[in-house]
């Protein structure tokens, strides 16, 4: 039976294939394929999940190899892939998540003319993904890792007629390989070091590679998890990313790919364990982000960049929990599975504002949205409790634990993430306030509606799973179920007890809350962003994410650009002028010895006369002397 | 003696269609004949295939006559594994191109004949030197392909002959690789005097490979080959007679050129650098290294900033060159088979740029990047071709040349760390100059003037199918290839006296992961 | 013996001052015959006075050489002459663009 598992990847590969290379006449139905291919793949998904939880616990690791796909030298790599309690986990999320995705981008892109590509290409990014997850070797992982990055590039760039959404999808994939040559790194050093990258290998050898291996394999798969989650100093792609159509937004930039980093530190566990240094780079990675993507989400006034900063923020918190080691790993798939109900929710809620709204994302245009879209108002609340960290929805179970988990490893990392916590709450209220509640500030040509059914049904599934997502921690059966992949955790004994944690943390969740209704209910809002001059220092920088693309304009893209200008030039002038340039002497001395030939025969009859009287005379003088 | 016949066919077929007189209007019966005078040698080079054994790594299919007895120069051809990758390579190349390049526009549009004919010779030809097992014999194959590509470019070339027009292109080629073959010549005459001192004079690859040299006369006649091989190749700094050359030739002659001819550079390397000088060839690694990771970084660099799409290609290639010298100069087998492969796939892939850029170039009418933008939007099979291509080009996983640039780094990466760590921004800055080139002539607004850019027709889709379908079935299944190279490659690395070094902490799970306990489940 | 070569001398003189000096083709032509046969004449008084056939040989071949080449030179002056209505050797130089 988990012999099938390729056919997990196999099934929405074809339809994507299938779906690229069908001409017009597949229009009409092309997006019900893809969407079948997803749901096929969903169901699989379930059918092997639950044949895994029938397995014995020692059991429920399931490897499939299906060829060899290099082998040279000492080089061998197996097309392997591996089923166990992590990867099932993420099938579920990613095939579930997808399908609904799917349903709700029939109606979303229902008037766009490559609406089939669009099935396509989301086809083609689940397969890449389910690849990424289900992967045995490092690099199958990279495959599905490039993969995604593929698919998220061409989705960004889907609306390829604009040209922001061209750039977008070009920064995002030139940011991502910058990760990439960390993993490449990464997968080169494993095979120099273990003579193979296979993870099952890496993973049994990695304690016994010593101290300084294991540091530089975990940073350069840092750098790799950087850019693909868009952590700190590699998250400048993921707001721009917001230029492709929402369902791409909510599926890869919220609720999967963007997640791939933290899949990949724990599923590296064995690496992290081994290094001191790499797991707190992780937390300073993640603590740095979480607190940058809140800080953002504050100050945008568009609602998917704002929902995109939260989404920064989020990963931040996996991250970090990833950071903890054995203590957070669990906690980290945990919360990274509720956000990805939550956030997706949100962002699908989003896009179905935008679709009421003629595609306006300016939150100050909306106001008082509630009782135009009931439906989506009521699903993007449950996201919004969710989110912030209401009990009992699903983000409050999955951030309460890495926020004692963070405050079991230290003090400062614990503060930074309660407050991180807390500018959650506000940035989402003010979000909520803006869109749904407030006054009408849409102009009158503006007509708010409810979205059609094959749009509101994913988001009220969504809405249900950010309500009830929590129970996975039921008994902590996520926790006990992990355990064989990522490790036993120790209990770290919290000064306070667990309880009191709990309602520190949510008395800052509803400071947050107040605060941002005493911020924005005090006086009405104006229906455009101010002036960068009238707002504070604190959102002008949010506004500008930090000047993040400022700092990678001018430590990285303006040197690049004038050292590419400059050996354009050396290339001309230097190395070619070398070259030409001796050519040219040599043409100049030709030149010279072209003065003689005048074309008279006289002159070169006199020439010749002279010659031969030159050599008679020396002749004569020899013979004479 | 099926591998002479490999290469005659294509030369009598280029001969044929000298002798047929210039059609009126169509050139039909030459395309016809061109084609299927291609298409016998690919149907010839499969049967060379069906009859190697790939398990072994020595020259088979072996034949060997004396040609000039006089100084022990033989006609000897034989193929192993890496010849016979970069012969299937020619022959599976030589139709694509030829069936792309029935339609280019020529200076003069009676040359239709001679043009093809010259294509042909250059497949023949090159056949010649992959095959060739004897050392003179090879150089004056590898001499002889320079004739018919001075006259693809400088008479079927770009519009003008003025300065940097053609003939400029074509001289400056012609004297590049002469300059080259020259050195190369000195030193084949080294070759014959060092022979000939040790008894009989022999030109056989098999004869000369247990030649005794002194120290010094091994490393001048090293540089002899290598100087020849790095101009053909182009490693940095000899690389300036490419760009020019690419920016004036017709699409199918840049293919040749630079798929095919230039590999000879590369394949030269592996086969005669360091067959015959294995102790100079290591002496030289650390510089030939150094100059192949400055060619990765220094061509994808100019790349970036070049405005003309045939330059730009041009440019990859000197990166893509680097990459494959820098494997040939590791000395392990894992680098070297995967510059065996990066020479196929590298093949494969710039063949695809080159024609589909080829053919945006000649209905836009320009071919600087900013004349174009928005075409996606009038061409969509185009522009998905373009960007596939380019995406190889870029080596995403999941394309062939994936598979040997990270063979290569990962071999260079057990000898040097440097080496492969600065190699590898060559990944980022490949993706920036494909991508900024796609951005720029396909995306945005429709540009006005590239209105009249049209989609692919059937005969383009059909020459360019192959090539693709190459590019995906080898990103996932390089083994076919792989297996015949492997051989080969252990042979050539085991006369080197190199070997891959051991992995530092060895695994004893080298079989996958079904029964591996994780190492934390002792833990409680 | 000397006054055949001393005439030789002058002959030879007078035909390379003719080739310097003169421009019209036919001189030019001419003269040269008369550096021939000056050194014909040279080669036979030489070959009289050392008593071998050498010198003779060598004149049989300068005479069939000097025939062989007035055809030659004729006919390119006659075209010449046809394609530029002149045969002066000065207007000749094309080859210097």
């Amino acid at each position: 039976m988990f012999d099938l598992m390729w056919l997990l990847i196999a099934i929405p590969l074809a339809s994507g294939a299938l779906l690229l290379i069908w001409g017009k006449e597949s229009d009409r139905f092309g997006h019900l394929i893809g969407t079948a291919a997803s749901a096929a793949s969903f169901v699989l998904g379930v059918v092997l999940f639950v044949r895994l939880m029938g397995e014995d616990a020692g059991h429920r690791s399931q490897a499939v190899s299906l060829f060899t796909w290099i082998d040279t030298g000492t080089f061998h790599v197996e097309m392997s892939f591996v089923l166990d309690q992590l990867s099932g986990l993420f099938v579920l999320l990613i095939t579930g998540v997808g399908t609904l995705i799917h349903v709700y981008s029939i109606g979303y892109m229902g008037h766009d003319e490559r609406r089939r590509r669009f099935f396509a290409y989301l086809n083609i990014f689940v397969a890449a993904m389910l690849t990424l997850v289900l992967a045995g070797d490092y690099l199958v992982l990279f495959l599905g890792w490039e993969g995604v990055g593929l698919a998220s590039y061409l989705l960004i760039g889907f609306w390829q007629h604009k040209p922001s959404a061209a750039a977008a999808a070009k920064k995002a994939f030139v940011v991502n390989r910058v990760g990439d040559i960390g993993m490449a790194l990464a997968i080169m050093l494993m095979f120099a070091q273990f003579g193979t990258s296979a993870i099952a290998a890496v993973d049994a050898a990695a304690p016994g590679a010593g101290d300084s291996v294991t540091t530089a394999l975990g940073l350069l798969l840092l750098l790799g998890a950087c850019g693909k989650s868009a952590q700190v100093p590699l998250q400048s792609w993921l707001l721009d990313a917001m230029e492709g159509p929402t369902p791409v937004s909510a599926l890869i930039h919220a609720a999967t790919m963007v997640t791939a980093g933290v899949y990949l530190v724990v599923r590296s566990n064995a690496i992290f364990d081994a290094s001191e240094v790499a797991r707190t780079a992780v937390i300073v990675v993640g603590l740095v982000t979480l607190l940058a993507g809140a800080w953002i989400g504050c100050a945008k006034d568009d609602i998917k960049k704002a929902l995109a900063g939260s989404t920064m923020s989020q990963i931040g918190y996996m991250m970090l929990a990833a950071g903890l080691g054995p203590a957070g790993y669990a906690f980290a798939v945990f919360h990274l599975i509720t956000h990805g109900f939550f956030k997706a929710n949100m962002f699908l809620g989003a896009g179905s504002v935008m679709h009421g709204m003629d595609d306006d994302v300016e939150m100050r245009h909306y106001g008082g949205l509630r009782t135009m879209m009931p439906i989506t108002f009521a699903t993007f609340g449950l996201g919004y409790l969710a989110i912030i960290g209401v009990p009992p929805f699903a983000g409050f179970w999955s951030k309460d634990k890495i926020i004692e988990a963070a405050f079991g490893e230290n003090l400062w990392v614990g503060l930074g993430a309660l407050l991180g916590a807390g500018v959650t709450a506000f940035y989402m209220t003010r979000l909520m306030i803006l869109t749904f509640l407030s006054q009408k500030r849409w102009r009158d040509d503006v007509h708010p509606h409810e979205s059609p059914r094959v749009m509101t049904w994913p988001l009220i599934g969504l809405a249900a799973l950010s309500a009830v997502g929590g129970i996975l921690l039921l008994g902590d059966w996520i926790t006990e179920w992990l355990e064989p992949v990522v490790g036993h955790a120790e209990h770290h004994e919290l000064a306070v007890p667990a309880i009191v944690l709990t309602i520190i943390i949510t008395a800052v969740v509803l400071l947050g809350v107040v605060a941002a209704v005493v911020f924005y209910r005090r006086e009405p809002i104006a229906a455009e962003t101010p002036a960068d001059s009238s707002v504070s220092i604190f959102a002008r920088a949010g506004r500008h994410e930090l000047y993040g693309n400022e700092v990678n304009e001018t430590l990285v893209v303006r040197p690049t650009r004038h050292l590419t200008r400059f050996l354009v030039w050396l290339d001309g002038m230097g190395i070619d002028g070398f070259v030409t340039g001796l050519a040219d002497r040599l043409g100049d001395t030709s030149q010279l010895l072209r003065k003689p030939q005048t074309g008279y025969v006289r002159s070169y009859a006199l020439t010749m006369f002279g010659g031969v009287a030159v050599v008679v005379l020396c002749l004569l003088a020899v013979t004479l002397a | 003696m099926i591998l002479s016949i490999l290469a005659a066919i294509p030369i009598a077929g280029a001969l044929l269609l000298a002798l047929l007189p210039r059609g009126r209007g169509g050139h039909l019966p030459a395309k016809a004949i061109a084609l299927s005078v291609s298409l016998v040698t690919l149907a010839v080079s499969f049967v060379v295939l069906a009859r190697f054994d790939v398990g072994d790594g020595g020259y088979q299919l072996t034949s060997t006559h004396e040609w000039i007895a006089a100084f022990g120069a033989h006609y000897a051809v034989g193929v192993n594994g890496i010849a016979l990758t970069l012969v299937l390579l020619t022959t599976i190349l030589a139709p694509i191109v030829i069936l792309a390049s029935f339609d280019d526009r020529l200076p003069d549009p009676r040359g239709t004949n001679a043009y093809l004919a010259w294509m042909l010779a250059v497949e023949g030809l090159a056949i010649g030197a992959f095959t060739a097992t004897d050392a003179f014999l090879f150089y004056v194959l590898f001499e002889a392909t320079l004739i018919p590509l001075y006259f693809l470019i400088g008479t079927f070339g770009g519009p003008t002959t003025t300065p940097g027009g053609r003939s400029y292109a074509a001289v400056k080629f012609l004297i590049y690789n002469l300059v080259g073959g020259l050195l190369m010549l000195a030193a084949i005459v080294g070759l014959y005097v060092v022979s000939s001192r040790q008894g009989d004079a022999s030109y056989l690859l098999t004869d000369l490979t247990d030649l005794d040299m002194s120290r010094t006369t091994e490393r001048l006649l090293f540089c002899g080959f290598m100087a020849a091989f790095a101009i053909k190749a182009p490693l940095w700094p000899l690389h300036t007679w490419l760009p020019d050359a690419a920016a004036q030739s017709t699409p199918g002659t840049s293919v040749l050129m630079v798929s095919v001819v230039d590999k000879i550079g590369t394949f030269g390397m592996i086969t005669w650098c360091l067959n015959l000088f294995p102790e100079a060839a290591d002496w030289a690694s650390p510089v030939i290294m150094t100059l192949a990771v400055v060619s990765i970084v220094y061509g994808a660099l100019l790349a970036i900033g070049q405005d003309d799409i045939r330059r730009l290609i041009a440019f990859t290639s000197v990166s893509h060159f680097g990459f494959i010298i820098l494997g040939i100069f590791a000395f392990t087998s894992t680098s070297m088979a995967g510059s065996t492969l990066y020479m196929f796939n590298h093949g494969l892939s710039t063949a695809a740029l080159f024609i589909v850029t080829g053919i945006m170039v000649s209905r836009r009418g320009s071919a600087r990047i900013s004349d174009f933008g928005g075409v996606q939007k009038i061409a969509p099979i185009l522009s998905g071709v373009l960007l596939l291509a380019g995406l190889s080009s870029l080596s995403l996983p999941g394309l062939a040349p994936f598979v040997s640039e990270f063979l290569v780094l990962a071999g260079t990466f057990t000898v040097s760390i440097p080496a492969a760590a600065v190699a590898t921004l060559g990944i980022v800055l490949a993706a920036l100059y494909i991508l900024i080139m796609y951005q720029r002539t396909m995306t945005g607004p429709l540009d006005p003037g590239s209105a009249g850019v049209t989609d692919l027709e059937p005969r383009e889709i059909a020459a360019l199918t192959p090539a693709i379908m190459l590019i995906i079935g080898l990103g996932f299944f390089p083994q076919p290839v792989l297996n015949a190279i492997n051989p080969a490659i252990d042979t050539v690395v085991s006369h080197i006296g190199k070997g891959d070094p051991a992995p530092r902490t060895p695994t004893l799970i080298t079989e996958h992961s079904k029964d591996v306990p994780t190492d934390e489940e002792g833990g409680h | 013996m000397n006054e055949y070569i001393t005439l030789s001398l002058i002959l030879f003189t007078i035909g390379a001052v003719g080739v310097l000096v003169r421009r019209n083709a036919i001189i030019v032509f001419m003269c040269i015959e008369l550096m021939l046969n000056a050194t014909n004449l040279a080669f036979v008084s030489f070959s009289r006075q050392h008593g071998n056939l050498d010198g003779q040989v060598a004149a049989f071949f300068v005479m069939v050489v000097a025939a062989a080449e007035v055809v030659v030179g004729l006919s390119i002056i006659v075209s010449i002459y046809r394609a530029r209505r002149t045969t002066s050797v000065d207007d000749a130089s094309l080859l210097k663009s």
